[in-house]
């Protein structure tokens, strides 16, 4: 089955028993209407003594029934793919998450302890391994064939896509959005090891600061700090433990803190402004790179709420007004 | 060989030959002026086969390059190599291939009419065809364009420095050419059809023909739009599709794929009545199931405009959104596993003749039915996020467009051949080209499944040495289907001169068109034709 194409994550022969059961099914819908019209052709060619009585009858019932059987068995065939396909978009709870960053025409990619590597991914066999995934400039796709996984990355808002590799070894990985001059050279490898060969290469590859580190430290050099730091005089919304809370908008909607929301409250500040503050922060567009954002993401990511803190961002102010 | 060998029906010579449409006004004026639905048909024919050949070239020039892992040519060639086969072979052959040509020609004649609704309009629709062509060439010319024929944002309005102004413009302008031939053919088939020729008598190429006129008025003023929000972006910096100026790359993929979806219905829809008319002649047979061959050419055209997510399962889109595009995409299969059912039907009880218009009528269904199984394939998501955008996707659509279009072209071409030009080709040549391009074809493009099964992404300039023996045998597929496209040019030119001329009605068929001369008059009839059922193969021919 997999002479052509290594099955090396926990996703792939389940993706492999869908599409080699669509390319049997295919291949005998194939093979039997090449084989009736080979047959008629024979048949009934002209000049053969044939039995052509009724030869312009027409059918109704034969007509529906060949409406609802390829009917029946495409919503069959489509029920099964939701389930692949869901399974296919919800990464296991505890997965490690790596930061890529695509850019014309390279992959950058951060791991959380903060090695950084470029247009190859180290991985440890067996653990859930989560990207999450943005651009510099134009639309790329990260693809890994071994894995049977596929993601566009794009400009200005983040994607993500899962996999737990089951084989060590490498596996190519490719740009498959085209992206310019050289798309064709944005390849490169997934190196799955063994956890021991793993952790060895993280050893040798030691990273000054882990990525909440390095974030940390721009939150400060940035003057991120001065305004939403504790001592700060600015009325500015206090952002430890934000991750994953629910945030009261000034419009009267929510949101839940993610990667999304937060990145786009550095770039676009007056997009979504939190409830009772206004909107006095600036742009941070073209000041930060997206390497940079994702620092910063990681960093708010690992701060926990401190003790004075109210359960949700502008709740509190909200209620305050009223 | 013998008349019966051909497939050609001995007949009475025809009463005193009317003078043709060729005749009357000879100059080049007289065409390039001309009001006459078939002159301009003949416009057009030159014309698209000019930018065949173009797109053919840089079909040539892409094979070329990939049978070496490290690419023959420089790397932004072969970019723009791609791009201008997409473009030109989309939107320059294609798309107009069988409606301004044969579905120009035919239209009036099938339903009784003197001529289409608006000549004017249609010879305007020409100028636009040739005026939008002159902008890519010019383009080309400039020094080409990199974008790949989807113009994806924001690479193609903030990243590339190359023509993409110019090739934009000659889509917009074309796409007008597009509108006007559409609501010509719409408003012909409601008002002009002679007393008697209802609809459930319309052959099936008139259906198909119709169909697409609909989805072609519906879905190009998508297109003008969004190419023209490209072009204010590229040019003023209006933020519409790029983020770092506050746009949203995805929106322009919802409104290319909105338009470009329904586009691929417009190359194949006309190919399938083509097929129709083709297959039930040869079998002198009606049609079998002709009503569900209508209405399942409406339904196509209809549920084909609600499918354009599937083309961005992976380009971040939600994934409940995929779902129901997913479920649509599987629906709209369903009308088009009727008509395979039916064209296979239609050979049961018939008296098959096996002549070039047949083989190529019979190497349509099969190499749809291959393209459109495996278009199966992709609209499951789970399975288009491990094959889209690699050579898997590329081949689905050669199958479909070219094995699928191009090959129902050539089948209509050979059909209607001696009725255009009143004469005869060589029936033994016509049949080795037919079989040559059906081995051909395969050969190319078979190949690129598991070029694509093993991951090979496409648009790739260079690519991993694994994949080079693929990479050969489909180059070599290459020029056998370049010799079976360039051997038809070369003997229906012959027969223009040599050929033997040829009756009225020389395949024995039943459609109003023969009966009246070949060529036909400049008012297409003479006398009035009778309308009868459609394929009336049960009844002798008038």
């Amino acid at each position: 089955m997999s002479a052509l194409l290594p099955d090396a994550s926990t996703m792939a022969p389940r993706v492999d028993v869908l599409f080699w059961y669509m390319i049997g099914l295919c291949g005998f819908v194939a093979v039997g209407i090449f084989a009736t019209m080979i047959y008629f052709a024979l048949k009934y060619r002209a000049g053969s003594k044939a039995d052509r009585t009724g030869k312009h009858k027409q059918s109704i019932g034969v007509e529906v029934t060949w409406t609802l059987v390829p009917f029946g068995m495409f919503i069959a065939v489509f029920i099964w793919s939701l389930f692949v396909f869901a399974r296919l978009h919800s990464p296991p709870a505890g997965a490690q998450t790596v930061y890529l960053v695509a850019k014309q025409w390279m992959w950058k990619i951060q791991h959380a302890g903060g090695q950084r590597e470029i247009n190859a991914l180290h991985v440890p066999l067996g653990e859930p391994i989560r990207l999450v995934m943005i651009s510099q400039d134009v639309i790329h796709s990260f693809s890994v064939p071994a894995f049977r996984v596929k993601q566009d990355v794009l400009p200005g808002t983040y994607t993500d896509l899962w996999f737990t590799p089951t084989e060590t070894g490498r596996y190519s990985f490719y740009c498959d959005q085209y992206c310019g001059l050289d798309h064709s050279r944005m390849i490169g490898d997934v190196v799955v090891m063994a956890p021991a060969d793993y952790a060895r290469w993280l050893a040798k590859n030691p990273a000054p600061e882990n990525v909440a580190a390095r974030g940390a430290a721009l939150f400060r050099s940035r003057g991120c700090s001065g305004c939403h730091g504790a001592n700060a005089s600015v009325h500015a919304p206090d952002l430890d433990g934000l991750y994953g809370r629910t945030v009261h908008l000034a419009d009267g909607s929510t949101v839940i803190a993610d990667d999304r929301y937060i990145h786009d409250s550095i770039l676009l500040p007056d997009k979504q402004v939190v409830a009772g503050f206004a909107p006095i922060m600036p742009s941070f567009e073209g000041q930060l790179s997206e390497e940079e954002i994702l620092e910063l993401v990681a960093y708010i990511k690992s701060t926990t709420a401190t003790a004075h803190q109210p359960p949700s961002v502008g709740s509190e102010s909200t209620h305050e007004r009223h | 060989m013998s008349a019966i060998d051909a497939g050609i029906v001995p007949q009475p010579k025809p009463e005193s030959a009317a003078p043709s449409f060729y005749s009357g006004d000879q100059s080049l004026r007289g065409w390039l002026f001309t009001r006459d639905h078939k002159r301009i048909a003949i416009l057009y024919t030159l014309s698209i086969t000019l930018f065949f050949g173009l797109g053919g070239a840089a079909a040539a020039m892409i094979r070329y390059d990939l049978i070496v892992p490290s690419g023959e040519l420089a790397t932004e060639v072969y970019n723009k190599a791609f791009t201008f086969h997409g473009v030109v072979m989309v939107w320059f052959f294609l798309l107009p291939s069988i409606p301004v040509t044969l579905g120009n020609f035919l239209l009036p004649i099938m339903i009784g009419a003197r001529d289409l609704a608006f000549p004017r309009i249609n010879l305007f629709s020409w100028y636009l065809f040739v005026g939008g062509g002159a902008f890519v060439v010019a383009a080309l010319w400039a020094g080409g364009v990199d974008t790949g024929w989807t113009f994806y944002t924001p690479y193609s309005t903030m990243f590339s420095n190359t023509n993409v102004y110019l090739a934009i413009i000659g889509v917009f302008v074309t796409g007008f050419s597009t509108i006007f031939t559409g609501l010509n053919f719409i408003v012909t088939t409601h008002t002009m059809r002679m007393p008697g020729m209802t609809w459930m008598r319309l052959p099936l190429f008139v259906w198909g023909l119709y169909a697409v006129s609909v989805v072609m008025v519906l879905a190009t003023p998508v297109l003008a739009m969004t190419l023209a929000l490209v072009g204010l972006e590229r040019v003023v910096g209006v933020g519409v599709f790029d983020p770092a100026l506050g746009g949203d790359p995805l929106l322009f993929q919802h409104l290319f794929w909105f338009y470009s979806h329904p586009a691929v219905y417009m190359m194949i829809l006309p190919a399938m009545g083509l097929a129709s008319e083709v297959i039930s002649c040869f079998t002198s047979r009606r049609v079998f199931g002709y009503k569900f061959m209508t209405y399942s050419m409406l339904a196509i055209a209809v549920i084909g405009f609600m499918v354009w997510g599937h083309h961005m399962f992976v380009s971040g889109m939600s994934v409940y959104a995929a779902m129901v595009f997913s479920l649509l995409s599987f629906l709209v299969a369903v009308p088009s596993a009727i008509k395979i059912f039916n064209w296979t039907a239609t050979l049961r009880k018939g008296d098959i003749r096996f002549t070039a218009p047949m083989l190529y009528a019979l190497g349509f269904v099969g190499l749809f039915l291959l393209g459109g199984l495996t278009g199966l394939i992709l609209a499951a998501p789970a399975l288009d996020e491990f094959l889209h955008d690699t050579y898997f996707v590329i081949a689905h659509f050669h199958y479909v467009m070219v094995g699928g279009s191009v090959m129902a072209y050539l089948g209509g071409i050979h059909f209607w051949w001696p009725k255009v030009t009143g004469r005869l080709y060589s029936e033994r040549l016509a049949k080795f080209a037919a079989v040559l391009m059906f081995v051909g074809f395969n050969v190319t493009f078979f190949p690129q499944y598991l070029l694509g099964y093993e991951g090979m992404p496409r648009r790739y300039h260079s690519y991993l040495p694994k994949f080079q023996e693929l990479n050969i045998i489909s180059t070599g597929g290459a020029v056998l289907l370049a010799i079976s496209y360039a051997l038809p040019v070369l003997y229906l030119l012959w027969s223009l001169r040599y050929g033997k001329r040829s009756p009225p009605n020389p395949w024995d068929a039943r459609g109003l068109e023969w009966q009246t001369s070949s060529p036909p008059p400049k008012e297409n009839f003479l006398h009035p034709p009778v309308p009868r059922e459609a394929y009336a193969y049960d009844e002798p021919a008038l």
